[in-house]
């Protein structure tokens, strides 16, 4: 029990902790009748979102490959996982859970299949050539269910069974819950480390004997399948399908929201999903008649000046003046926090299991090392010399 | 005989793709960033026109005007949004472009309204060439697009600033040492750009009279498509992607059982394309190297 703690830091655990918290208040408010509508489709949005940033980030952020088709996948797993629960849901009843896990199935694997199908040219193109793959593929498709007649509503889109409101924001969560299970785990473990080895340095990582086709691929599938989930979810939310919702401008809206968040911070991504879906869903109740076309605008203006003020060089000086986790340091620890992070290094080196007795290595003279470079430096002259030769 | 009108009609089409091809393409290959507000362009280009034609102004005049005003546009798009991101990570250039996309299309909304506008740039009617009747528009415009693709390539190839644009492209550091002004370049790269753009739009409205704020999204993303087709940062590559993704869909349009699909075959050409070549027919093959 005591390596258990050891191994898994506490703080990995939180953002389970904070979302299994938040998800038990709004179930209670829920239940009790306390939470209005809105504020229902609100915490779906939100919910959904997140489980599309976090899976996003595992190919762009993680992999290290531009994907713009990501709504694709959750167009695919909407479309199918919809179309299983409505065949589903004369026999099984319209708000039963088996009904929502057999599509969120189906939903899901059909889409890790297309994922699987794309992850394959990712084996070939590099860089802007996959992202433009990826977009094609989204927009390939909508059109397909834009055309696809009777069995999907064509223009019309599908309509999907009427699941239970009051629950359904639950389900979502523990999707999230299940999603971010999975990719942290799997970041944390000898399979995470090839993925992000891919991404710093691809020909290294080969070298070092990393499957690269192996683990793109997995990537690739384990993003759509989770994407193809909050597709499902998704249909479940919205009571219709339609192919016009996943344009590629909504696959943009989950990379924005990863951008936002930070490249490959798992946690980054779920701040930013949840901050943009309620931006959004808010500048939406609030900017009604005349001013709604400012909705666009404004949320055009911050994204163009968070990235302007994250990202210009110019402004790097300012940048790590005003950096909040600095500030948030000087506050709750004025000078003692360098001296506490040694104290930590120690700690840890002295727990690592080794016939070495660590404290003799840590006390061992270094000067050697001095005289070292000194020879280093003697070598150019030694080499003049065999010139002169 | 229907097949050569639609041979024609597609070649007119490919050439409008491809002057927007060439102007995502320049901006490609010289500044490094994929501008998918370039699309916009289109819009913007158009909505200039519709206020000139609106006080009936010559459509030789909104054209000009349109495309100088799309040119001062782009630099100054260029200095406001991009220029401060020199050096930054290429994804979050590309995340400044979408925003700067999203701000055309509102400001289009918030200016003009979301409805959709009638405008009809030129009446040139028909002409019968042996037992063929073409429209001239589509003569004009394959025509024009040629004659652009030309003077550019040659501009390119042969001017001054041309050979300095291929040198930015080339190396950017190496450029500077070389006493060549990469801003200048880079702003001026964005202004041709651009004005091919406004240019396109002319021809585009001229086939289909119809104007809202998101009418250059779909253009803009065929064109990209077209650009990397042919290879993207190549100029022949986006002539040679553009007229094909013409061709194509003009082609697929004419068939009726694949009419509907037409999209998706453009797209899935493109994922063709490139899984057998895969920095499209002309773009260059840059080694890995450890």
């Amino acid at each position: 029990m005591m390596s258990f703690f050891q191994k898994y830091k506490l703080k990995h655990y939180v953002n389970y902790a904070v979302i299994a918290l938040f998800t038990l208040i709004f179930t209670i408010l829920s239940l009790s009748g306390a939470l209005h509508s809105s504020t229902q489709y609100l915490l779906e949005a939100m919910g959904i979102s997140m489980i599309l940033a976090v899976s996003l980030n595992l190919v762009v952020g993680l992999l290290g490959e531009l994907s713009l088709g990501h709504a694709g996948f959750m167009c695919l797993g909407a479309y199918l996982g919809g179309k299983v629960a409505s065949l589903l849901a004369p026999s099984l009843g319209e708000s039963s859970p088996l009904t929502l896990l057999l599509s969120l199935a189906v939903g899901g694997v059909v889409a890790a299949l297309a994922g699987l199908l794309i992850g394959l040219p990712a084996l070939r193109l590099k860089g802007d050539y996959l992202a433009v793959v990826t977009l094609a593929f989204g927009e390939i498709v909508r059109v397909l269910f834009k055309n696809s007649g009777e069995s999907f509503g064509g223009a019309q889109g599908l309509a999907t069974p009427r699941f239970d409101r009051q629950t359904l924001f639950l389900w979502i969560f523990l999707s999230l819950l299940v999603c971010l299970f999975f990719l942290q785990n799997l970041m944390r473990s000898k399979h995470g480390r090839a993925i992000t080895a891919i991404r710093d340095n691809e020909i290294a990582a080969r070298a070092s004997g990393v499957s690269v086709v192996k683990y793109k691929l997995l990537a690739f599938m384990l993003s759509s399948f989770f994407a193809g989930v909050a597709g499902v979810l998704f249909s479940f939310s919205q009571f219709n399908v339609r192919f016009d919702h996943f344009d590629y401008n909504y696959s943009i809206e989950i990379l924005v929201m990863i951008v936002l968040g930070g490249l490959g911070s798992i946690n980054g991504s779920l701040v930013a999903a949840s901050l943009i879906t309620f931006l959004n869903v808010k500048l939406a109740d609030v900017l009604t008649g005349n001013l709604a076309i400012l909705q666009d605008l404004v949320y055009a203006l911050i994204l163009i000046l968070v990235i302007i003020y994250s990202n210009a060089p110019a402004l790097k000086n300012f940048r790590e003046r005003f950096n909040l986790r600095r500030l948030w340091g000087k506050i709750r620890k004025p000078k003692k926090a360098d001296a506490s992070v040694q104290r930590d290094d120690a700690n840890d080196w002295a727990e690592i299991p080794t016939k070495i007795p660590m404290n003799e290595i840590l006390s061992t003279d270094l000067s050697p090392v001095d005289s070292s470079v000194k020879a280093r430096g003697d070598a150019p002259a030694d080499r003049e010399e065999d010139r002169h030769d | 005989m229907n097949f050569l009108v639609t041979l024609i009609n597609g070649l007119s089409l490919g050439g409008i793709y491809a002057m927007i091809a060439l102007g995502y393409t320049m901006v490609y290959g010289i500044a490094k960033m994929l501008n998918f507000a370039h699309g916009d362009v289109l819009m913007v280009g158009g909505y200039v026109m519709f206020v000139f034609l609106a006080i009936n102004a010559h459509p030789l005049l909104a054209l000009l005007v349109a495309v100088i005003f799309c040119t001062l546009f782009g630099i100054g798009i260029e200095y406001v949004a991009y220029r401060p991101l020199r050096g930054a990570s290429p994804l979050a250039v590309l995340i400044t472009a979408i925003g700067v996309s999203y701000l055309l299309q509102s400001l289009a909304q918030i200016i003009f309204g979301s409805e959709t506008r009638y405008v009809t740039v030129a009446e040139l009617g028909l002409v019968k060439i042996g037992s063929l009747s073409l429209s001239v528009a589509t003569l004009v415009t394959l025509g024009v697009c040629l004659a652009v693709m030309l003077v550019l390539h040659l501009f390119v190839r042969y001017s001054r600033i041309g050979r300095a644009m291929v040198a930015v492209s080339e190396d950017r550091g190496a450029a500077s040492l070389m006493g060549i002004s990469v801003n200048f370049i880079i702003s001026l790269t964005f202004a041709i750009g651009f004005a091919l753009a406004a240019l396109a739009s002319f021809f585009y409205l001229m086939k289909t009279p119809i104007i809202t704020p998101t009418l250059g999204s779909m253009p803009g993303i065929k064109a990209f498509t077209a650009a990397v087709i042919g290879g993207i940062g190549s100029i022949p590559g986006a002539m040679l992607g553009g007229l094909l993704l013409g061709l194509v869909e003009c082609f697929s349009n004419a068939v009726p059982a694949l009419a509907p699909y037409t999209d998706a075959i453009e797209f899935a050409l493109l994922i063709v394309i490139l899984l057998g070549k895969p920095t499209g027919f002309l773009g260059k093959i840059r080694r890995e190297k450890v």
